[in-house]
C-alpha cells in the first residue's frame, strides 16, 4: 500500500480511519498539554511520568484479571499520579535535585512494572498477551471506543484550559506574582499536573511508555519555535502533534514493519528539526543571516571610519586617495566599497577613492545612535 | 547454588558496581536524566553495531554504540546551546528520535537480526552464563563477566587516577578551570564512562533498568553522607546487595531478574527516603516542625516584651492579638512556662529575668542574623522543646 492508496481507504476502511483519528486526536492533546511542560521546564516530568504508570497497568491487570483497557488505564493513571507526587516530594523534602529525582522514578517504577509483567506472563492461563503494547505502543489495536475515550478527555481538557486560561498563563509566567494575587498557586499545579498524567495515560496504548514523552514535547518544542503568544503556541503545538499523528499512521501503514509510534515520534522529530531551523524570529537559519548581515554593516562603518580618519587630515575632504592605503586595514572589500559608493559616500575614481561631504558626516556621526538610520 | 547462579550474582554484581561509579557522579552533577537519555539511544548504535559483528558482545559494537551514547550528549549540549528550548526539553527530544531510529531499524531487519527489543531494554541475565568465552577450546567463563569485568577494571583505573581533578571538577568548576583541569574533557570522558558502562551492561539488565543501577544508589549514598569516597563506597555496597537480593527475590518469584534488582532498590531508596538520618523525609518534617515551635515561642516572647501595659499581656487578649488559635497558644504558653521563660498571674503573663535575656539575644541574633548564634544560645539556656 502506498501512501496515495492510504489517504484514498482512510475515509473507507473502518480500521484505518480509527487509527488515523485516535492518533490525531491523541496528538492534538498532547501538543496542547505538552506546551505547557515544556513552558513549565517540565519536560522530563512526561517521561518520568509514563514510565511510572507501568506498574499501574499490571496492578490492575493482577488485580482485575482483565485486559479491559479502561480499568487498566485507571491502574496507569493512579500509578502515574503516584510517582508525579513522588517527584515533587523528594525535590520539595530532600536535598537531591529535580533530574535524580525524575531519574530515580522513572527507572524503579519501570523496574516494578517490569517485574510485574514478567510475573504475569509466567502466570499459567491468564490472557496477558496484550500487556506487552504498553512498552512501545500499538496503534493497531485502537478500536472506536478508545477514539471516543481520547476525544472526551481533550474535551475536557480542553474546558479545564479554557476555563483557567488567565490563571495558568500567569502561572506559567511568573508562579510568585500569582501567588502574591491570592491564587490557589497548589491547586493549580496540581491541575496541570493531573492534566498532563491523563494525556500520557491516554497515549500510553497507541505510542507506548518509551516514546510517549516525545509526543509530549516534541510539537510543543516545535510550535514555541513560531510564536511568542501562549495561545497561539497551544494552537500550533496542537496541530503539529495531529499532523504527525496523521503522517505517521500513514508512513507506517504504507509499509510493511513500521510500528507506528517511533514513526510518529520521528515525524514530530522531524517538525522539530524543521522549526529549529526555519522559524523566521528564532530559527538557526535567519539568526545565522542576522548574524553574518550585522558583521558586514559593522565593516562597513569600519571602513568609513578608517576613510574618515584619513580624510580629516586633509583640508579638502574629497580629496582623492589611493584605494591601496586601505590595503592594510582588514575591513575593506571590493564589496564594501562599493556599497559605500552607492550610498553616495565616496566617490571611485580608477584606482582613487574620494569621501564626499554626506559621507563625512555620516562618518561623523556613526556612534550617534539617534541618527543613525541604517 | 549451581556454578550458573553463582555466575549470574557475579555478573550482577560487577554490574551494579560499574553502574554506581560513574552513576555517583552523574548524581552530583545533576546530569542523571542523561543516563536515561543515553541508556535509550544506544539502541541504533548497537543495532548497526549488531549488523557489522553479529555478536552481542564484541568490543566494537561496545565502542560503537558506546559512540552513539557520546553523539546524544553532544547533539543535547548542542541544542541547548542554541538556547531555542530549555535544556531538560533538550534532552526528552533526542533520546526518543535515536530510540525510535533503533526500533525501526530493527523491525525493518526483524529477519535477519537475533535481536529482540525486549531483550534491548530488559536483558535477561539468567541466559548469560550460557555465552561462554572459549579460547582454545579452554572455558573461561561467561562472555558477559569479561565484558563486564573489562569495564569495571577500566573505571576503577580511571576513578583512581583521576579521583582529584573529578572532585574538583565536580564540585566547583570554575576553580577546576582556573587550576588548567579541562571540564570539557573532565564531562566528556565520564560520559564515555557512563555510555560504556550502559552498553555493556544493557546485556545484562537492559538498557532502561542502567538507569536506575546508576541513580538509585548514588541517590541514597547522597542522602547519607556527605563525603565523596564514603558516597562512592555507599552506592557500590547498595548496588551489590539490592544485584545479590533481586537475583533471589526473581528465583523466588520466577520472574525477571533486573526487574527485582530494581524493585529492591526501590524498596531500598523508599526506606533511605523515610529513615535517613538529617536527610530523610522524617527528620526533615521533625526538624520542620521543631523550628515551627521555636519560631512560635519567639514571637510570643518578642510580644510580651514588646508590651509593659496589663491588658495586652492577659492570655485570652493574645488569641486575638497574634491570630493563634486556643490549642496553639496554650501548647506555646505551656512551653514557655516549661522554659522558666515567663510567669502567669491572675491571667497576665509577664517575663521572668531569663526570658526578657533570651528576648533581647534572640532580637540581637535577629539584627545580625548569625545562624551559628541561635544555635549555640539554645543550647546556653536549655530550650526544652516540648
Amino acid at each position: 500500500m502506498n501512501i496515495q492508496e492510504y489517504f484514498s481507504l482512510v475515509f473507507n476502511d473502518y480500521t484505518l480511519r480509527t487509527i488515523t483519528l485516535g492518533t490525531a486526536v491523541l496528538g492534538a492533546i498532547c501538543g496542547m498539554l505538552g506546551s505547557f511542560a515544556v513552558l513549565r521546564k517540565q519536560s522530563l516530568l512526561g517521561d518520568a511520568i509514563s514510565h511510572a504508570a507501568l506498574p499501574g497497568i499490571a496492578i490492575a491487570f493482577l488485580i482485575t484479571g482483565a485486559k479491559n483497557s479502561n480499568t487498566l488505564l485507571i491502574g496507569a493513571l493512579v500509578s502515574g499520579l503516584i510517582g508525579a507526587y513522588w517527584i515533587r516530594g523528594i525535590t520539595k523534602n530532600t536535598h537531591l535535585k529535580s533530574d535524580t529525582a525524575l531519574g530515580l522514578i522513572l527507572s524503579l517504577f519501570f523496574g516494578f512494572g517490569m517485574l510485574l509483567l514478567t510475573f504475569i506472563q509466567k502466570m499459567p492461563n491468564s490472557n496477558q498477551a496484550g500487556l506487552d503494547k504498553y512498552l512501545f505502543g500499538q496503534a493497531a489495536t485502537l478500536i472506536e471506543s478508545d477514539v471516543w475515550l481520547m476525544c472526551i478527555v481533550t474535551a475536557i481538557s480542553l474546558v479545564v484550559v479554557l476555563l483557567f486560561w488567565k490563571e495558568f498563563k500567569l502561572l506559567l509566567f511568573d508562579a510568585d506574582y500569582t501567588k502574591s494575587l491570592g491564587y490557589n498557586t497548589q491547586f493549580l499545579d496540581l491541575l496541570i499536573t493531573a492534566l498532563i498524567v491523563l494525556a500520557i495515560v491516554i497515549g500510553l496504548q497507541t505510542v507506548g511508555v518509551i516514546l510517549m514523552s516525545a509526543m509530549l514535547l516534541a510539537p510543543a518544542a516545535a510550535a514555541r519555535q513560531w510564536t511568542n503568544s501562549l495561545g497561539v503556541m497551544i494552537f500550533l503545538a496542537a496541530i503539529f502533534g495531529a499532523l504527525s499523528g496523521v503522517l505517521g499512521t500513514a508512513v507506517s501503514a504504507s509499509s510493511n514493519n513500521l510500528s507506528t509510534g517511533p514513526v510518529i515520534v520521528l515525524i514530530a522529530a522531524v517538525f522539530v528539526v524543521f522549526s529549529f531551523i526555519f522559524s523566521p524570529g528564532r530559527g538557526l537559519l535567519f539568526k545565522e543571516i542576522r548574524y553574518w548581515k550585522n558583521r558586514n554593516d559593522l565593516q562597513l562603518h569600519k571602513t568609513l571610519a578608517f576613510m574618515h580618519n584619513i580624510a580629516k587630515t586633509h583640508e579638502n575632504i574629497s580629496h582623492p586617495h589611493s584605494i591601496k592605503i586601505l590595503n592594510n586595514f582588514q575591513g575593506y572589500t571590493k564589496k564594501s566599497l562599493k556599497k559605500l559608493e552607492g550610498k553616495m559616500y565616496i566617490t571611485v575614481n580608477g584606482s582613487m577613492w574620494a569621501m564626499t561631504q554626506e559621507g563625512y558626516d555620516a562618518a561623523a556621526n556613526l556612534y550617534n545612535q539617534h541618527n543613525n538610520n541604517d | 547454588m549451581t556454578s550458573a547462579q553463582i555466575e549470574i550474582q557475579l555478573i550482577a554484581s560487577l554490574v551494579a558496581m560499574a553502574c554506581a561509579i560513574p552513576g555517583t557522579f552523574l548524581v552530583l552533577r545533576k546530569m542523571a536524566m542523561i543516563s536515561d537519555a543515553i541508556s535509550h539511544s544506544i539502541l541504533p548504535g548497537i543495532v548497526v553495531g549488531f549488523f557489522l559483528t553479529e555478536d552481542l558482545n564484541s568490543p566494537w559494537l561496545i565502542l560503537l554504540a558506546a559512540l552513539t551514547g557520546l553523539i546524544t550528549v553532544f547533539l543535547v549540549e548542542f541544542i541547548q546551546k542554541t538556547g531555542l528550548v530549555k535544556e531538560d526539553t533538550a534532552i526528552g527530544l533526542v533520546f526518543p528520535a535515536l530510540f525510535s531510529i533503533g526500533v525501526i531499524l530493527i523491525a525493518k531487519n526483524a529477519n535477519d537480526v537475533h535481536l529482540d527489543i525486549d531483550a534491548v531494554l530488559l536483558g535477561e541475565l539468567a541466559f548469560a552464563p550460557f555465552d561462554r568465552l572459549l579460547l582454545n577450546g579452554a572455558d573461561l567463563g561467561p562472555k558477559s563477566l569479561w565484558v563486564i569485568g573489562a569495564i569495571l577494571v577500566l573505571t576503577v583505573a580511571l576513578l583512581f587516577t583521576f579521583f582529584k581533578e573529578l572532585k574538583l571538577s565536580t564540585f566547583d568548576k570554575g576553580l577546576a578551570t582556573s587550576l588548567g583541569f579541562s571540564p570539557v574533557i573532565m564531562h566528556y570522558s565520564l560520559m564515555g564512562v557512563a555510555s560504556v558502562t550502559t552498553v555493556g551492561a544493557f546485556d545484562a539488565v537492559g538498557a532502561i533498568l542502567v538507569v536506575a543501577l546508576m541513580i538509585a544508589p548514588a541517590a541514597m549514598a547522597y542522602l547519607l553522607t556527605n563525603d565523596l569516597k564514603k558516597m562512592l563506597l555507599l552506592s557500590v555496597i547498595f548496588g551489590v546487595v539490592s544485584a545479590i537480593t533481586g537475583y533471589w527475590i526473581a528465583h523466588w518469584l520466577d520472574a525477571s531478574i533486573a526487574g527485582s534488582m530494581t524493585s529492591v532498590l526501590g524498596i531500598l531508596f523508599l526506606l533511605v527516603y523515610l529513615f535517613a538520618p538529617s536527610k530523610g523525609l522524617i527528620s526533615v518534617l521533625y526538624r520542620q516542625k521543631r523550628q515551627k515551635v521555636e519560631v512560635h515561642l519567639l514571637t510570643f516572647l518578642l510580644h510580651l516584651q514588646n508590651h509593659e501595659e496589663e491588658s495586652e499581656r492577659h492570655v485570652k487578649h493574645l488569641n486575638e492579638h497574634i491570630n493563634w488559635r486556643e490549642v496553639r497558644s496554650k501548647s506555646v504558653l505551656d512551653l514557655a512556662s516549661k522554659n522558666n521563660m515567663i510567669v502567669i498571674e491572675d491571667q497576665i503573663i509577664s517575663l521572668t529575668p531569663k526570658g526578657k535575656e533570651f528576648t533581647s539575644e534572640a532580637i540581637k541574633y535577629i539584627m545580625t542574623n548569625k545562624s551559628s548564634a541561635i544555635e549555640e544560645m539554645k543550647d546556653r539556656f536549655f530550650l526544652f522543646r516540648g
